[in-house]
């Protein structure tokens, strides 16, 4: 899930209704057996490490959508992922995007 | 109590206290002695008390008995094993102190660790739970198979074969180290949910056979509550969740065994005392850090002791099977959730999700789809009931079904 920090452009209400949604899709996708596992990551107390290993608190320079969370899951095909991923509530927010990533393990697709 | 009735009751409170005590002292290799010179107690009893009266104080009698028949056994066996087999073991120390303790501390020590012995993963969990309910439990082979719907002899090898897996894999009969309780914990639950869920949910007609399946894990639940080694957060949400459901155990079932849909259910039935006791330990399940299925199942099971049909309470059963189904996946509980998005959101997202899960072996799967496509399209809401007709296997579902579809034509 790439998006910008929700608490900045939007009302506690407002928060309140995507995490309903976010929790309803999830919901969704393990309702089918097909959640592994998922996590939010928070932008507060965030830092970035960089080559010259100097580290400054994120968030992330001029990158206004970046990692907000990640969930894995069970899917025949990168395709099916991509179906999954539709449905995630973060993509209401216009520029915001999902990736959808194999998991390098040698056990076939994820 | 007449002689009659005392007799059977002090066999199922007595029984497995007397086994639990002696089997911890012989070890699972003289474990049918132990159930021996148990039932044999009890025999003489039966006889004893048939000619003389009761005594005064009647479990303290059997306690005695017990303990005399255990050291002439005991004796015997040391004559044996000193004077005929001498060069066998060479190391009889404390084994042959002939003293039994039936102390109460001694009683409770010897069940729970019987428990986590019995609740072993080295054997399979439907012997687990036939074997606790003959050592843990005190039941007779009759109701164990009863309860099973299989015959004696089934059972009988079942409990014989995990009888000596316990030996060959010489499980000690003792509380696991602190490190391990967790793990080890984990199955003694799973073993005790499924004691109560075979009486809960079981299609054998005895009724009271099935209560008296739900209290007996009930009251294996709460002797790991009440002790301070094993009362940890999903002991206490397992028994609160066995509280709740057990509240509603005088509603759910017809004077002919029928099952009562919850929604038809008269709440004057359900057992307040229960519900109570529910909550409590609810509460008592709340610390710590990690959350077990069990706490998630026993919030859904609290809100469903909840009549009021709000949207509160089908948006909290909605986000707790959402996070029920991350740790817990099971086709019953993506029903469920799938019935509770109807609720809490709306009857056309729960279809559009309801048909993604697919399940089109399941009469449940239709049945639901039936009743969320009912008053949106009535035709396909019919289809979908008899497709659960087809498959639906017991008389009591397909009477269930069968009203639905009536119902669609009237």
């Amino acid at each position: 899930m790439r998006h910008e920090d929700g608490t900045k452009i939007a009302s506690p209400e407002q928060m309140q209704i995507w995490m309903k949604q976010t929790m309803d899709w999830i919901g969704s996708i393990a309702a089918q057996n097909k959640f592994v596992s998922g996590t939010g990551l928070p932008f507060d107390d965030a830092r970035v490490v960089h080559s010259n290993k100097m580290v400054t608190d994120g968030p992330f320079g001029e990158i206004k959508e970046t990692i907000g969370g990640f969930i894995v899951v069970r899917a025949e095909s990168a395709d099916e992922a991509a179906e999954f991923a539709k449905g995630c509530p973060v993509l209401q927010g216009e520029g915001n995007t999902m990736e959808v990533r194999r998991i390098a393990k040698n056990d076939g697709p994820h | 109590m007449e002689q009659q009735e005392l007799i059977p009751h002090l066999f199922r409170t007595e029984y497995r206290k007397i086994v639990s005590v002696l089997c911890r002292r012989f070890g699972f290799d003289e474990m049918e002695t132990a159930e021996d010179i148990a039932s044999e107690t009890f025999l003489t009893a039966a006889q004893t008390w048939g000619f003389n009266g009761l005594p005064q104080n009647p479990v303290a009698w059997l306690y005695r008995v017990a303990q005399n028949k255990a050291k002439n056994y005991l004796q015997r066996d040391l004559t044996f094993q000193t004077k005929v087999a001498p060069q066998v073991k060479s190391d009889f120390s404390g084994r042959y102190e002939t003293v039994i303790d039936l102390s109460p501390q001694n009683i409770s020590d010897s069940q729970l660790q019987m428990m986590f012995a019995i609740c072993h993963p080295c054997i399979p969990p439907e012997a687990q739970v036939g074997l606790s309910l003959r050592i843990l439990c005190g039941f007779g082979i009759d109701e164990i198979s009863e309860a099973f719907l299989s015959n004696k002899e089934t059972i009988n090898k079942r409990l014989y074969r995990a009888r000596e897996k316990l030996r060959e894999a010489q499980i000690k009969i003792e509380l696991p180290a602190p490190a391990q309780i967790d793990e080890r914990l984990e199955v003694v639950l799973t073993t005790i949910y499924l004691l109560f869920n075979e009486g809960y949910y079981s299609i054998s007609q005895n009724q009271v056979l099935r209560q008296d399946l739900c209290f007996e894990a009930i009251r294996l639940c709460q002797m790991l509550a009440d002790n301070e080694h094993t009362n940890k957060p999903a002991v206490n949400a397992l028994l609160a969740l066995m509280y709740f459901h057990a509240s509603r155990f005088d509603a759910r079932l017809n004077k002919n065994g029928e099952i009562i849909l919850y929604h038809d259910q008269d709440t004057s039935l359900w057992n307040a005392d229960m519900i109570l006791k529910g909550g409590y330990y609810l509460n008592k399940s709340a610390i710590g850090s990690t959350l077990s299925k069990y706490h998630l199942e026993a919030s859904i099971a609290y809100w469903s002791t909840q009549k009021a049909d709000t949207k509160a309470k089908w948006e909290n059963i909605l986000q707790l099977y959402n996070r029920y189904l991350q740790i817990a996946y099971s086709p019953v509980a993506a029903l469920n959730r799938t019935y509770a998005l109807a609720k809490a959101n709306s009857k056309e997202e729960a279809i559009v999700e309801a048909e993604k899960l697919n399940l089109t072996d399941n009469q449940f799967y239709f049945a639901l789809l039936g009743q969320l496509y009912t008053g949106i399209d009535n035709q396909k809401a019919k289809t979908n009931f008899q497709n659960a007709l087809t498959i639906a296997r017991t008389s009591a579902d397909k009477k269930i079904i069968q009203k639905k579809i009536d119902e669609l034509e009237e």
